[in-house]
This record gives structure tokens, sequence and C-alpha cells, in this order.
């Protein structure tokens, strides 16, 4: 029995449906990202689970227990926003208290419970200050503490990490991640950053326009991304129109290409995907499978790779994205202008209808 | 979607608990407040305008009883042509108006005549008053000669637009709309300058004492409009200092209702155009002044762009506040009659409700545009506002701010002219004849108007005012801008609480009169009680209070609640925990601003203060109406000087508070 399971949760607005028909079901001390572009209906879903805005169809369950139609204070959640949402006339203490207070624990038991999770997130000695003398991720500590003080058996994240430097997200990241896994609380974070979710996850669920696209782990999601979008949206991808000349083969311009061609059948017009990085340089030779020889026609120096576009004569007009370690480009000797010879692995390949990308 | 698995739709679950029940609750409460507040009341004005009133006399029939038997009926109106007798003299029948049955049917006529027999054949009935006592429809009266010498016909009231066309037909009062359209326009186009160069003055040059300055631009706020007629009265009337100046004009008239005007709405436009002027980019006059533009061209191509919401803003601002002001026009509107000071006239004067009422409709017109037209000139202003912008500082510029000065003081002499000339005729035996000090003028208990008890009540009125008006607005603006769900009703709330901006005083208070003191109202008992006085000021000075407090609540991160709720607290706690401790600096400003307001208003109260709660505000104009000018300045400079006090207090409690509940403020 999962611990929370979502039934055919839809959402509409109005005309517009902002989810529609999801089924998921989470395992207890599961850490789970909705991941998606903007308008993809991640935060509305994770609001409904909070009870903060009613779906208008569906069930959810959190521990057997059907939630569908409580209110906030009815269900077992804490919860995380962006702005971080301290109270900015309580000092930090108070504001971890802020949860216990009220439900007849005794003041001691409180004081004892702010000063360990004040230690849990590091601000042993910051408890008297108030938000506002704060750092940002200081505050997003204080907000995740808060929200953890009453032990929630479910933390939801919104985007809790959206409004900090790119460092401290870093660094903030795997403390998140640290703590749920000491804590085993099940976690629901809601992200844009495709990296993000990547590194922290157990598992993803790609959302796009209120449904989800795939759900699994991030090396699934990665490496067999089940549509054109995910392909797109997590990591970078090189679409190119191609026809599937017979089983295991198909045809980009003049180059033929092996690879796995499930569920498509000669004639096919389809799109080829190749990630930029998947693209092979070293140790080509002859008997390398999907070889052929291009030139560099661009290049773009992004730190710790150089992402290059090559064309090749039998892609004709076509182009094509190539990421290359910066020893890699050492070693090889690698300039605008030259020519090498490349590979791309057959496995590495994946087809999808075409009009993709 | 047919293929969709069955479901069943989820019903929002708001009302489950007691903390629900308890939201909703309010939002009932207060909409219930503003519903019989302001909208059943002013429902009744329109009610009133379209009510005529009319002697039917051909519904009585009267039968005689003449040597021991009943002669034929006949009704009024046979009688009435055949003496020829005229109703009511000629003149428009009102719901008071009563005609004697003796005098229709003259005495010769009625000789000999034991008993009566009268009909009222109307549908409604109430055609016939005895002592107190209405027929009933299709009634008979059988009464003695005694009795019949005391029956009156009452008029019918009908609904028809003939109180319209009479209004319309009498230049009298139709005159007074264009009157009230020149002054309101006039003291538009003196104000929005002047105001603009101080406002200009105060963010663009670097001229001394700024501070002062905008103090003393403000200063017409805290008294009566009342005051400035008073001062004006004094510095410009028959034996005024400066009357020479008004090369042989009369003070009395549009001329005093201008220059009066000016003084109380110049704080109002002043604001408004200064906030404009605030907000506007240094980067864009660095862009001017790299493009080699003049002085006067940026001025005409960036300043004035800029700030021309405000100004537009403040223009209708300012005719409003001068179209609905009656306090100006009856201290020194001598026999020039405007719209505001009509309905006083027709109600007080003539007790002519209908009229009255007809006279409220047609000052709401001019005022729902312009409160329209300001609401949407001041929501672009507030885009503009919300682009980040980078400050101006302006530098020295020896000529220009030696100019500015000369015009802010200028305007600051008028300010403070007017108030000393008050307070030292306030002060003398009797300006400008006897110049030695005297205290008899605040001798109030002596005069009309109701005393120094006035002042007491209006203290007491003004303190209700404020403390309960706070709580209902800023709870009513909590639930407008943070509640979830319920989106029909708070939009619904959120309309009622913008509607008395644009309903002047005088038909708020007008309103009032139809609504409590109709006898068949529950809430009747109100009528004459200070809870009547609090009541209307609460609700006309609502939505400047509203908006304050929206404005405070939209800074507050919007998911606030939803950590509280997912922390399990009620949603009272949050409210009392954080909500208002963050928003006690607005707080304060919204319990002063009624404060202030209910010390200084006359309009709506002067129709439902009674002799046991006579205010300051009233008592001013009472004591001016019956010729005590000086007690009338004295008791205004006592508004005065109590609202300062009360600025003071409250800018003192919002230090300490600022320093012990605030902390958090302070980095």
């Amino acid at each position: 029995m999962s611990y929370l399971r979502l039934e055919n949760i839809t959402k509409r607005f109005g005309a517009f449906t902002a989810v529609d028909r999801v089924a998921l079901a989470i395992e207890e001390g599961e850490f789970v990202c909705f991941l998606g572009p903007s308008g993809c209906g991640k935060t509305t879903l994770l609001r409904a689970i909070a009870g903060l805005d009613f779906q208008s169809e569906g069930r959810i369950l959190q521990a057997g227990r059907d939630i569908s139609a409580l209110p906030p204070r009815e269900r077992d959640f804490g919860i995380v926003f962006q702005s971080y949402a301290l109270f900015p006339n309580l000092t930090v203490g108070q504001n971890i208290a802020y949860g216990l207070e009220n439900r007849g624990l005794p003041r001691r038991r409180i004081t004892e419970r702010v000063a360990e999770l004040l230690r849990l997130v590091g601000l042993e000695d910051q408890g008297d200050k108030y938000p506002a003398q704060l750092s940002g991720g200081q505050q997003q500590r204080v907000a995740l503490a808060r929200a953890l003080a009453p032990s929630p058996g479910l933390l939801l994240l919104d985007e809790p990490l959206s409004a900090l430097d790119a460092k401290v997200r870093l660094y903030l990241r795997h403390e998140i991640r640290d703590l749920q896994r000491e804590l085993n609380v099940t976690t629901i974070m809601v992200t844009h950053d495709q990296e993000e979710a990547l590194s922290i996850a157990d598992r993803i669920v790609v959302m796009h326009r209120g449904r989800i696209e795939q759900l699994g782990t991030p090396i699934e999601i990665y490496q067999n991304p089940a549509t054109p979008f995910v392909a797109d949206f997590v990591g970078t991808m090189n679409f190119l129109e191609g026809t599937v000349v017979e089983a295991g083969r198909a045809r980009v311009a003049e180059l033929v290409l092996e690879c796995p061609t499930d569920g498509f059948a000669p004639g096919d017009r389809v799109t080829v995907a190749i990630r930029p990085e998947d693209v092979v340089v070293r140790a080509v030779t002859a008997e390398t499978r999907n070889r052929f020889a291009a030139r560099i026609l661009r290049t773009d120096f992004l730190g710790p790779f150089l992402r290059v576009e090559i064309g090749a004569e039998r892609l004709g007009a076509v182009r094509l994205l190539v990421d290359l370690s910066i020893n890699l480009v050492r070693d090889l000797d690698i300039e605008l202008g030259g020519g090498l010879e490349v590979a791309v692995p057959p496995e590495r390949i994946r087809l999808y209808p075409p009009g993709a990308g | 979607m047919a293929t969709a698995a069955p479901a069943a739709p989820v019903r929002t679950v708001l009302a489950t608990r007691a903390d629900a029940w308890l939201t909703r609750g309010f939002i009932l409460a207060i909409m219930l407040y503003l519903v019989v507040a302001l909208a059943l009341p002013l429902w009744t004005v329109f009610v009133k305008s379209v009510e005529v009133y009319r002697f039917t006399p051909e519904r009585v029939t009267v039968a005689f009883f003449r040597e021991g038997a009943w002669e034929p009926a006949r009704s009024l109106a046979a009688w009435i042509e055949e003496t020829g007798y005229v109703l009511n003299d000629g003149l428009r029948a009102s719901e008071r108006s009563r005609e004697r049955l003796v005098a229709i049917i003259p005495k010769k006529a009625r000789k000999g005549v034991e008993k009566y027999r009268v009909r009222d054949l109307s549908e409604e009935g109430g055609l016939l008053l005895l002592e107190g006592r209405l027929s009933r429809p299709g009634e008979v009266w059988e009464l003695a000669r005694r009795d019949f010498a005391r029956l009156r016909l009452r008029p019918e009231s009908h609904i028809s637009l003939d109180n319209y066309r009479y209004y319309f037909a009498t230049p009298a009062l139709r005159s007074s709309i264009r009157n009230s359209f020149l002054t309101s326009g006039l003291t538009t186009l003196i104000v929005i300058p002047l105001a603009f160069g101080f406002a200009y003055a105060l963010t663009r040059s670097c001229m001394p004492f700024k501070g002062l300055f905008k103090l003393i631009a403000l200063v017409p706020i805290l008294v009566p409009s009342l005051l400035p007629g008073i001062g004006l009265v004094y510095l410009f009337g028959k034996q005024g200092l400066f009357t020479p100046l008004l090369m042989g004009h009369d003070i009395y008239g549009p001329i005093g209702i201008v220059m009066a005007s000016t003084f109380f709405t110049f704080p109002h436009a002043f604001l408004i155009i200064l906030t404009a002027l605030s907000i506007s980019d240094a980067r864009l006059y660095e862009a001017a002044e790299a493009l080699r533009a003049s002085r006067f061209r940026i001025f005409r191509t960036v300043t004035l762009p800029g700030a021309r919401y405000g100004l537009i803003s403040a223009a209708f601002v300012v005719f409003t506040l001068v179209i609905t002001d009656f306090g100006v026009p009856k201290v020194i509107g001598g026999t020039f009659n405007v719209l505001a000071l009509d309905i006083y006239k027709q109600v007080i004067g003539q007790q002519n409700f209908q009229i009255g009422a007809v006279v409220s409709v047609v000052l709401l017109l001019p005022a729902t545009v312009a409160f329209a037209v300001d609401r949407i000139a001041s929501r672009r202003q507030v885009a503009l506002l919300t682009a980040r912008a980078v400050p101006l500082v302006p530098r020295p510029h020896r000529r220009f701010d030696v100019a500015m000065l000369g015009f802010c003081s200028l305007v600051a002499v008028y300010i403070l002219g007017i108030l000393v000339m008050c307070q030292l005729a306030a002060l003398f035996e009797f300006w400008p004849y006897n110049l030695s000090f005297s205290l008899k003028n605040y001798d109030f208990d002596r005069m009309d108007g109701g005393g120094w008890a006035a002042y007491w009540n209006s203290i007491r009125m003004a303190g209700w005012t404020a403390v309960i008006g706070t709580a209902i607005v800023f709870c009513g603006a909590y639930i407008v801008e943070k509640i979830r769900g319920l989106v029909q009703l708070r939009a619904g709330f959120h309309l009622l609480a913008m509607l008395p901006m644009a309903v002047p005083g005088m038909v708020l208070g007008l309103s009032y009169i139809f609504f409590f003191n109709d006898p068949s109202n529950p809430l009747n008992f109100l009528y004459g009680t200070m809870a009547i006085l609090v009541i209307s000021t609460i609700v006309h000075f609502y939505t400047v209070s509203h908006l304050t407090a929206l404005t405070a609540l939209k800074q507050m991160d919007p998911e606030f609640e939803a950590v509280s709720e997912s922390l399990k607290q009620p949603l009272w706690r949050m409210f009392t925990r954080i909500t208002v401790p963050v928003c006690l600096p607005a707080i304060l400003d919204i319990a002063i601003y009624l404060f202030v307001n209910a010390m200084t208003t006359v309009s709506a109260v002067v129709f439902l203060y009674s002799t046991t709660t006579a205010l300051a505000s009233v008592a001013v104009l009472n004591m001016d109406d019956a010729g005590d000018i000086a007690p009338a300045a004295a008791m205004g400079m006592m508004i005065f000087y109590t609202n300062v006090g009360a600025r003071l207090l409250q800018a003192l409690s919002s230090r300490v508070l600022l320093t012990r509940t605030q902390a958090w403020r302070l980095r």
C-alpha cells in the first residue's frame, strides 16, 4: 500500500484544465520531484495535495485515509514556499515554535523541540534573530525547520530553492536531501530546474500541459525519455528528421544510422533523437558502427565542456550539436573548421513520431 | 471526454469546522453592516425621489344626517368644484400636507347637520386622519359634529417622476446645478496648479524647510470645511482687513466658496500629486539631459506625462470634494445656491424630503462619474509605480529654488493666515472693534449649538468611530484580500466597500433619515443616538480606510495563511499573532484618519444629531448660523487643536510601538 495515492486528479479553472486526470502513487520515505515548465500544473497538483486548492475531480489518499475533501488543517503535511513565508514579526525560534503551540504541548517540550530543529538545520545560535537579519539560504532553512517541527508525515516543497543564488542553491539541495534521508519523511518537491530534480529525487514526475509525461528514476528519465517533450526538457537533445529504411536502420538526409526501430515500420517518417554527449569522437575505428566524417562549423565554450556544431557531407544541411569535454578537445586538437571522425552508438539513438522537437 | 473514469466531483469543504463558520459569519456580519448602513438607506433615497403626494378629494365621500335622514353622499371633489376651494393654497402637496374637511365644505352648507358619514374610497386607505387614527380602505366613519371639525384629509402617495419634472421646471432649484459645477470647476482649475507647484517644489527643488512646508500643506485636513469660510469672512467680509483686494466684489457668494474650497481641498490634491511626482524615474531625466533637452522640454516631455494620472485623479477628487461639500457654501455662500446646500435647505428648512431626495440623486450623478474616473486614473498610476525606478535626487539651482521657496511661502501664508485669523477672532473681545483679550468666545455653554458638551460628544464620537471603524475596516479588508474561496461573496463585498466614496455626505445623512427614522424599521431605536452618528461616519469614510488596509495586506506574503494552516493553527491565531502586529502602522493610520474626519465632518451628521448628541462641528455651523461667528471660530480651532493632539499622539505611539513590536523592521 503506497503512502500517498492520487486517483484521477483533475483541476479546472473555468474552461482551462490545469491538471488532467493525474494518477500517482508515492511510497513512504520517497523523495519525488514534480518537474515541468511553468504552467504545466505541477504547483496546482501540489496545492491540491495540500488542500490549499481543491481538485475538481478525483481522490487523494494519504496513509490509507481519504483526504480529498479535508481542509489543510486536517491533513498531515508541512510546506515550504519559494518566498519562505517566514513571519517577519516573530524571531526564528518563534517561527519554528508556531506550529507546536496550541496543541497542549508543555512549554519546556516546545523549547526543546525548537532547539533540536535549530541544530538540525545548523542555526543553533540564530534562534533570537528576526528573519530579516538572516541570509536567503538561512531563511529557507528556518522555513524548512518550521515545516518539520510538528513532525509531519509529508513534506511539500514548492520551488524552495528558486529564489537563491546558484552556490547556495547547490549547497542547500544536498542539505535538504540529507535531512530527508535522516528523517525518512515522504517528500514532494516542485521544481522547474531539471538539474535539481535529477540530483535530488528518488523518482521524477515530468509534467506537461496538466498531464504526467513520464514517471521514473532520474536515470530512466534522462536516458530513456518516453516522449520528445521529456527528451527536450531534460538535458539537451538533437532532433533530426528522418525515415525508417528497414528494421534497425533509419536514414537522416543521406546518412543511414543503425538504431532500435521498435514500433515503426519501414518507410515511416520519424524524428531521430541524439544527445550531444552521446556522440563519440575518441577511438573511432573502421569497425565502429554509425561512423561518419564531420566538419566543425561552430564552437561554443561553456566552461567544463565545448559544445560544437558539426555538419557532414552525408547530412546535407542538417547540423548536429556535440558536447566535448575540455581534455578531449585538448587531446584531439579540435578547432573550428577542422574535420574529425564521429560515431553515434546505436543504443543511444531514440526514435519518436515525426514532428517532435 | 466520456472516457474519463467516473469520479465524483469534489465538494469544496470549507465549512466543516468552527473556524470556517467563524470566517463565514464574519463576512456576513460585515456585509450586513454595509448593506444596512449604506445600500438600504441609499435605496430609500431613490424611492423617496419618485414618491409624489397628491390630494385625491374624489376618493372621499361625505354624507350629511340632517332633519332625521341621511342625505346622498357627495365626493369632496364635487364640493371643491362647487366652492372653488384651493387645496394646500395651490402649493405642491408634500408628505406632511393636511386639509381640514370643514375648510373644504363651507359652513353654510353644513347648517343643521347633526352627524356625518365619511368614506375612504382609496385602495391604500389612509386618506382620512382623526386624532392620529388613519382610515382603512373603504372604511366608513360616522362622526359627530365636534369630531368632523377635527377630521383632516391626507394626500395620497404615487410613484412618478413628477418631483424631477418639478425640480427641473423650477429655475431657483435648477440653477444650483450650474452653480455647483461653476464653483467646483473653478476650484479645481485653481487648486491643481497650486498643488502641483507645491509638490513640484518639494520633489524637484533644493529649497529649504521642505518638511515644514509639507506639514503646513496638510493642516487643512485637520479643520472642518466651515472654518476657512469663517476665516475668509473675517479677512474679506464687510469689516475685513483685505476687503479692498476684492475690488468691490462680495466675499459672500461664488468668490468666497472658491477661496474657501481652495483651502480645504488643497491637501488632498497635494498628497496625490506628491505621490505621482515622487515615483518619477531618475533614469528618464538622465536620458533627457544626455539628449540635451532644455529644462522646459524635460518638464513637458518627462515630468508632466509621468504625473498625468496623478493630476487627473487629483482633479476629480477636488471636484468631488467641492461639489459634495456643504459647509463652505453654508457659511460663505450667501444667496448663491449649490446642490449640497439645497439638500440641507429642502430637508431642514422646508421639510420637503422628496425634493431633497431628488437633489440627492442629481448630486449623486457627477459624484459617481468623478469617482469612477478617479479610480481608473489611480489604478493606472499604481501600474506606473510597480516599475523599478531609480529615485530622482534634485540638484541645487539657485534661481529656481528661490522662486519655489517664494511660491510655497505664499501658499503657506494663505493657509496659515486663515487659521491665525480664526484664532485671533476667537481670542479678542469683538474683532475688529474691541481688540481686548477675552475668553468669552469660549463660553460655548452660553451659545446655541450644544456648548462644551458638543465638544466632548465629538471626541467620544470620533473615538468610537476610530476604534470600531478600524476593527470593521481591517477585518473586512482581510476577508477581501486573504480568504480563499467564496469568490463572488468577496467581490460583492469589495464593491460595497468602494461605494461610500461616491456617496456625498449629505446624501448619506438624508438616506439615514429616510431609513432609520421610519417607524416601521426595527432599527428605528438607533435614530437620535450616538450609535447612528458612529455608524454613519464609519460608512462615510469607509472607502479610503478600506484601501489603506488593502494596501498594507497586499504587502504581506500571500502564503502566510497557507503556512499557518499547514501548521494546524486556526485563522484567528494567524490574524492576531501575525497579521495585526505586522500591519500595526497601517492600522494606526486608519484609526487616525477616521478620528480626524469624525471630528471635522458635518455633512452626514448634520441630519442625524439630536439634542443630546450635538457635535462640535455641527456647533460651529449652528453658532455661525446664529451670528455667533467668533465662538464658531473658537470651536473650529478647538477641533483643529484636538486633531493636532491626536496626530501627535499617533506619531508618538507609532514610535513606541515601532521600537517595541516592530523590532523586526530594524535590521
